[in-house]
């Protein structure tokens, strides 16, 4: 097989850059021409058709800081306690990751489904950003609890034992020496959560809304940017252009994000990735 | 096992002049049943080095977790005996541990500095001991660096990564790190076995000037080092899959007139 | 004995953080087993495949609740996708450790990286103004299964390439000194040495795509066209059990809604057969590598 497998393995790469160049230049080349100022700052007028993004922007950081101020502290908490007060021969730490792996695998439709009928009708939050940002919450967990598994990981048993025997209380070990190392895995989870997050679209429809108006308080609903490029695609007709350069705006700022992540991941865990 | 008394030295055998700062008894240690070490009976004068002495595997590392309870972090380790410390006994359930190893410091085989900064090192165990004052921190840095000769040579750059250092500098920051809290006992596992001969001879020094002030317990397989730092020296030995200490004395004796034909040849170099 | 110790209030949260996060699962699945239970005693299990259609309403008596159509929409996309992008995401990967020169392998991928990052929206959204009015021109409607295996396809190919990238680059370099000691041509190296070593990495690539695809609602559901029926062919309109959520939630009420929760079962039933087929596979691969 002279060749053969050569040809095969380049065609088939050629073809994926292909693709990729064609889905991001056909975004850029219609997109781009939209974006200026006004249009990340104003209102969308006429149903999206006309107008900016604003306070979709608006809604999407709430919504992302909701995520981020619950489950940040609850999955930093989680990594510390499975790497580092449990042993993996532990029922209950196995139980705890296993139903982590459970967690990442559950689609993201679910997780609106499961949002809209805990935080919006049970909770009696309504389609609100608490509810959109509670459910992402549960969302990236798991994505930051690995990375921060990892990071802790990566800081070696040299360090632990060193700080025993110095006699540092475990209260100290962890905030003065563990997490400062385990600072690197810490920050890719941190963006890699936050890339997933500005992502979703499917568990917010039924949580976070989809009202277009600027919000006044995290009860109000509030319509994300990636819902924002769905309602104006699917349901708007001449929202097309509009719709083209709010992609540009969720593109450029996830290929930033992913960008960070894998340079520090890079940079840091000398781990080849955790994009996936 | 019974610890023969080695013949030339009988009188110094019987009487460290103070109280000495450890006495260990039928001290043994089992990895998931196994025993490492068992039935190892020593004391540990004060203001002397003394030095383990033994082939790799008898259970010396082993036998210095246990003096500051390092042992507790090994899973299925268990322990039997009595280790006490001005005659309490460490292995008690109500002892704090750590407060037990801000007692006990102890070096390891590999520098371990933390990956923070050279003063950060050092000023981590003082936050412990609620030294907070930048100034007290301060005299402390450099009061430790200087005890370990470090301070000139860091002087100038006490804000880079410990990490930064080479090895023997890294040995001597841990040995300053240990010092800032002013443990009774130093317990050193081979302080200078990853460290060049140059280095390696530094550190030496720098032990022998700290028995003035501390008690030393150092591990070591390199003879003539044993020999040429320690005050008194025991010998561990594996005896039927279990270490076990043979004998312990004077190191003058241990060298020149041992009792233990084991402890003969392996002084001699015939074995081990 | 009670004292109040930091060390011990610390471990006292951690332990609540984890469970915490072990906590959320089982809330997740009682929520939907408690939400679908209305429709589940109302219809039973049989009418959800034995109905003539889906045409539900809020009281079970007077709707029709074939979930079966569905149920193929969602396995021949998937079973689509993962039929194209396996062959790509692997051929990527070796493209990558055995093929390209070290700029373009570097470039290449991080392209892939890229790729992975984009949100399905966007899939979705390139797939309805670019794919969609291609295949309406090649063979109308349009909107069709081939659409969503195509964008289905775009979207786990990274995912795909970048876990067989992992289990490429950890074999180990002493097998490929052998194979090159021993006059291996590239392509015999590769077929004969990297791939059996890396297939249960490989293999794991391949179940998280097919997750990934079971479960993706956005981009299937803007490019299929979402007509309830099981589809004759490629061109068809179809609709998937995630789209079919995402469609009717906004409006469903009563039986209706818990049937949609029944949907949301299913979706995660698919997913758990998936994950214990990856678990009866895995050993059997670790025993060969």
């Amino acid at each position: 097989m002279p060749r053969f497998d050569a040809l095969l393995v380049h065609g088939a790469a050629l073809t994926v850059a292909v693709l990729f160049c064609w889905l991001l230049g056909d975004l850029a080349w219609h997109g781009l021409a939209h974006i200026d100022w006004a249009f990340l700052t104003e209102p969308p007028r006429d149903a999206g058709r006309a107008g900016g993004i604003g306070p979709i922007l608006v809604s999407t950081g709430l919504i992302l800081a909701v995520c981020l101020a619950v489950s940040v502290p609850l999955g930093v908490g989680a990594a510390v306690f499975l790497s580092e007060y449990t042993s993996s021969a532990s029922a209950f730490g196995r139980a705890v990751e296993h139903s982590l792996d459970v967690l990442a695998g559950i689609p993201s439709i679910v997780f609106g489904l499961f949002g809209n009928a805990f935080f919006c009708i049970v909770l009696g939050l309504g389609f609100s950003i608490l509810s959109g940002g509670l459910t992402l919450a549960c969302m990236v967990l798991p994505i930051l609890i690995r990375a921060t598994e990892e990071g802790l990981r990566a800081v070696p048993t040299d360090v632990r034992h060193g700080a025993a025997a110095l006699g540092l209380s475990r209260t100290r070990t962890l905030f003065g020496l563990l997490l400062p190392a385990a600072a690197p895995g810490l920050v890719v989870g941190l963006v890699l959560g936050i890339g997933r997050a500005l992502a979703e679209t499917a568990a917010l429809i039924f949580t976070s809304g989809d009202v277009d108006r600027m919000p006044e308080s995290l009860l109000d609903s509030g319509r994300a940017l990636s819902l924002h490029i769905f309602d104006l695609s699917m349901n708007i007709s001449g929202g097309n252009a509009n719709a083209y350069a709010s992609a540009v705006v969720l593109v450029v700022l996830l290929l930033a994000i992913n960008l960070t992540a894998s340079s520090l991941a890079d940079r840091w865990l000398h781990r080849r990735s955790l994009v996936a | 096992m019974t610890v023969a008394a080695s013949p030339c030295c009988s009188a110094p055998q019987a009487a460290p002049v103070t109280r000495p700062v450890m006495e260990i008894e039928n001290l043994g240690l089992a990895y998931q049943g196994r025993w490492a070490f068992r039935d190892v009976c020593l004391q540990i004068p004060a203001n002397t080095v003394t030095a383990l002495i033994g082939p790799s595997g008898c259970g010396k590392t082993s036998f210095l977790s246990c003096l500051n309870r390092l042992s507790d972090l090994i899973p299925g380790c268990t322990t039997e005996g009595s280790v006490r410390l001005h005659g309490r006994d460490v292995r008690d359930k109500a002892v704090d541990v750590v407060a037990l190893r801000r007692q006990v410091g102890m070096i390891f085989q590999k520098p371990n500095p933390f990956p923070l900064s050279i003063r950060r090192n050092i000023e981590l165990p003082l936050l412990e001991i609620g030294v907070r004052r930048r100034s007290e921190v301060d005299a402390v840095v450099e009061r430790a660096l200087s005890e370990v000769g470090l301070w000139d040579e860091v002087k100038d750059r006490l804000h880079a990564p410990a990490q930064a250092l080479s090895g023997g500098q890294q040995q001597r920051l841990c040995i300053a790190r240990a010092l800032t809290l002013q443990p009774e006992l130093l317990l050193m596992d081979e302080p200078c076995s990853a460290l060049d001969p140059i280095a390696s001879s530094v550190v030496e020094d720098l032990i022998a000037q700290l028995k003035q002030r501390y008690s030393v317990l150092i591990v070591t397989h390199n003879l003539a080092q044993a020999r040429r730092i320690s005050d008194r020296c025991g010998v561990f030995w594996v005896r039927g899959g279990t270490g076990g200490l043979v004998e312990c004395g004077e190191t003058g004796c241990i060298f020149e007139c041992p009792s233990d034909p084991v402890t003969a040849a392996y002084v001699q170099g015939r074995r081990g | 004995m009670f004292r109040w110790n930091p060390d011990r209030v610390l471990a006292v949260g951690l332990r609540l953080c984890a469970a915490g996060a072990a906590a959320i699962v089982l809330l997740i699945a009682a929520f939907v087993v408690v939400e679908s239970w209305p429709a589940l005693r109302h219809l039973g299990i049989g009418r959800f495949v034995t109905d003539p259609s889906w045409h539900p309403t809020a009281r079970a008596a007077q709707g029709t609740f074939d979930l079966l159509p569905m149920v193929w929409g969602t396995l021949w996309a998937t079973a689509g996708a993962v039929l194209l992008a396996t062959p790509l995401g692997v051929l990527s990967a070796l493209f990558v450790h055995h093929y390209a020169a070290r700029l373009a392998a570097r470039v290449y991928r991080r392209m892939i990286e890229l790729l992975a990052g984009i949100p399905s929206v966007v899939y979705g959204f390139w797939g309805l103004v670019v794919l969609v009015p291609l295949i309406r021109a090649l063979y109308p409607p349009g909107p069709s299964l081939l659409a969503g295996i195509l964008i289905l396809t775009l979207m786990i190919l990274p995912t795909i390439a970048l876990m067989a990238d992992a289990a490429i680059a950890a074999v180990p370099a002493a097998q490929l000194r052998a194979a090159a000691a021993l006059g291996l041509s590239r392509g015999r190296t590769v077929v004969g040495v990297v791939l059996p070593a890396a297939r249960s990495g490989l293999l794991t690539g391949v179940v998280l795509g097919t997750g990934r695809a079971i479960g993706e609602t956005m981009a299937v559901l803007m490019v299929c066209g979402n007509v309830v029926q099981t589809p004759d062919s490629l061109f068809d309109p179809v609709r998937t059990l995630a789209a079919n959520i995402a469609l009717e939630m906004a409006y469903a009420l009563g039986d209706h809604r818990s049937a949609l929760f029944v949907s949301g079962l299913v979706l995660l039933a698919l997913i758990a057969a998936l994950t214990a087929i990856a678990a009866h596979l895995r050993p059997q691969a670790v025993a060969h590598a």
